[in-house]
């Protein structure tokens, strides 16, 4: 095996990453969101019931859930290696992002409420027109963090059998008797995703950044 | 007889044994003017809020107009509308820019098309004098035009009644002036206003009736004349010239 299709066979992995990242990353985000809306807004009980949620999603490693998913919920439901790993890593990213979102929101509300509600807003209108255009702004750094640790972690995937980056040079290597090779090209392209990620969302917030004088 | 929009009667509002104000009434007729001032902690600013909704009070009752807002089932979010109410610290809405600050009322709560809101808007910049800085947001005006902002944000929406929360305290001493002018202004033209400020030059020149209030009670009220040269109470006349003493430097300036 040439060297090119050596670095082609592995690097044809990254669809799946990718498929797992752009599964995982938006549907955490929007349950994060809505999660943590809930957490400020939505009274006590709904409250406790986020704060359960959050803590326990953050305690269990993400393989765990994974080989949860896959296996023992595999009675019931029929889910591809794919798609539980997928919905594992969503479920886990939401309990980080809805935390990220949270923070954002508590940095942002009170005083924007307020003044919100004292044109005759509702409640929901001042967080659609007043409190949430604020609060994603404020959060872009930190979920550029998350974005990462996700392109990451869906290399956990691999032990389900997806043939993703990982996956792949693992079986390259095994085969062709080149770890170093293997494992360094899979970290190159992990990092290359990563960093390609953190820039297009460094541009983001730029573009975002509301002007003000210094 | 002039005719009442605001009307309090007994209201009270407690934070658990904590007694911030306790059976007060006050009536404000169409056009009065009413300045509300006291020492701090003595409720005047969640007075305010109770007014405007935004703090429910714990007895009593509020009345605009012929509605009884504090009642059960009232529309809070429709009275608010009809109630304008700036703030010590502005709380422009960072995100946006002055003109959409004023606009954002018409076009989400009044539901105005874009055309209508964006003309009206720009109209109540004019009006505070800076439909010049339209463009810009929060972070790149001044404290006196962000406040100026937020009072054109408050009268867009075409309020009864326009309530003040210490409009000028967060303001450098040379940035107070123009939001005063403004004040006197729409004072001019007959909104009813109620402004708790410690402007005794504003209170003295443009207050129909000073309230003073102390402990969670009105102790006195009655036109600026009757306060600092009549008033009932000893001290009504020692607060009124310490705060004038006090602030009397900055007004010096105007």
């Amino acid at each position: 095996m040439n060297f090119s299709s050596f670095i082609q066979y592995i690097a044809s992995g990254t669809a799946y990453t990718l498929g797992v990242t752009l599964v995982a990353l938006p549907s955490g985000l929007v349950l994060g969101v809505l999660f943590a809306l809930l957490y400020v807004y939505g009274g006590r009980v709904v409250s406790r019931l986020m704060s359960l949620y959050s803590t326990v999603m953050r305690g269990i490693p993400p393989i765990v859930l994974l080989f949860i998913l896959y296996f023992v919920m595999s009675g019931s439901v029929n889910l591809s290696p794919f798609w539980a790993g997928s919905i594992s890593l969503g479920i886990i990213s939401s309990a980080y992002q809805m935390e990220i979102v949270r923070g954002a929101i508590l940095a942002v509300s009170g005083e924007q409420m307020l003044a919100a509600r004292a044109i005759g807003m509702s409640t929901l209108e001042a967080i659609r027109y007043v409190i949430l255009p604020q609060t994603l702004r404020l959060a872009i750094p930190p979920w550029s963090n998350e974005a990462a640790i996700v392109i990451k972690d869906s290399s956990l995937v691999y032990a389900l059998g997806v043939p993703e980056i990982l996956r792949r040079a693992q079986l390259i290597s095994a085969s062709t008797q080149q770890p170093f090779l293997a494992y360094i090209s899979a970290a190159v392209i992990y990092f290359a995703l990563v960093f390609i990620a953190n820039r297009l969302l460094a541009r983001l917030e730029r573009r975002l950044t509301i002007p003000s004088n210094p | 007889m002039p005719k009442p929009i605001l009307t309090i009667k007994k209201l009270t509002k407690k934070y658990g044994n904590n007694v911030i104000f306790h059976d007060i009434d006050l009536v404000v007729n169409e056009g009065d003017t009413i300045v509300v001032i006291g020492p701090g902690g003595t409720g005047k600013s969640t007075l305010l809020r109770c007014v405007i909704l935004l703090t429910k009070p714990d007895g009593g009752e509020i009345w605009l107009d012929d509605l009884e807002i504090t009642a059960k089932g009232a529309d809070e979010d429709r009275v608010r509308q009809h109630i304008g109410m700036v703030f010590q610290n502005f709380l422009l809405f960072n995100h946006l820019t002055a003109l959409e600050n004023v606009k954002l009322g018409l076009t989400k709560v009044k539901h105005l098309p874009e055309a209508a809101a964006h003309e009206k808007a720009l109209a109540e910049l004019t009006r505070v004098g800076l439909a010049d800085r339209a463009d810009h947001y929060p972070g790149q005006l001044s404290g006196g035009q962000q406040q100026r902002v937020g009072i054109a944000r408050a009268l867009a929406m075409d309020p009864r009644v326009m309530l003040f929360d210490e409009p000028t305290s967060a303001l450098d001493p040379e940035l107070i002036g123009e939001v005063l002018e403004v004040m006197r202004n729409l004072s001019l033209e007959g909104m009813t206003m109620i402004v708790v400020t410690h402007e005794m030059g504003f209170a003295r020149e443009v207050a129909d009736r000073i309230v003073f209030m102390e402990k969670g009670s009105i102790v006195e009220e009655g036109t600026p004349d009757d306060l600092f040269y009549r008033p009932k109470y000893e001290r009504t006349r020692e607060f009124l010239w310490k705060i004038t003493e006090l602030y009397g430097k900055k007004e010096a300036k105007e």
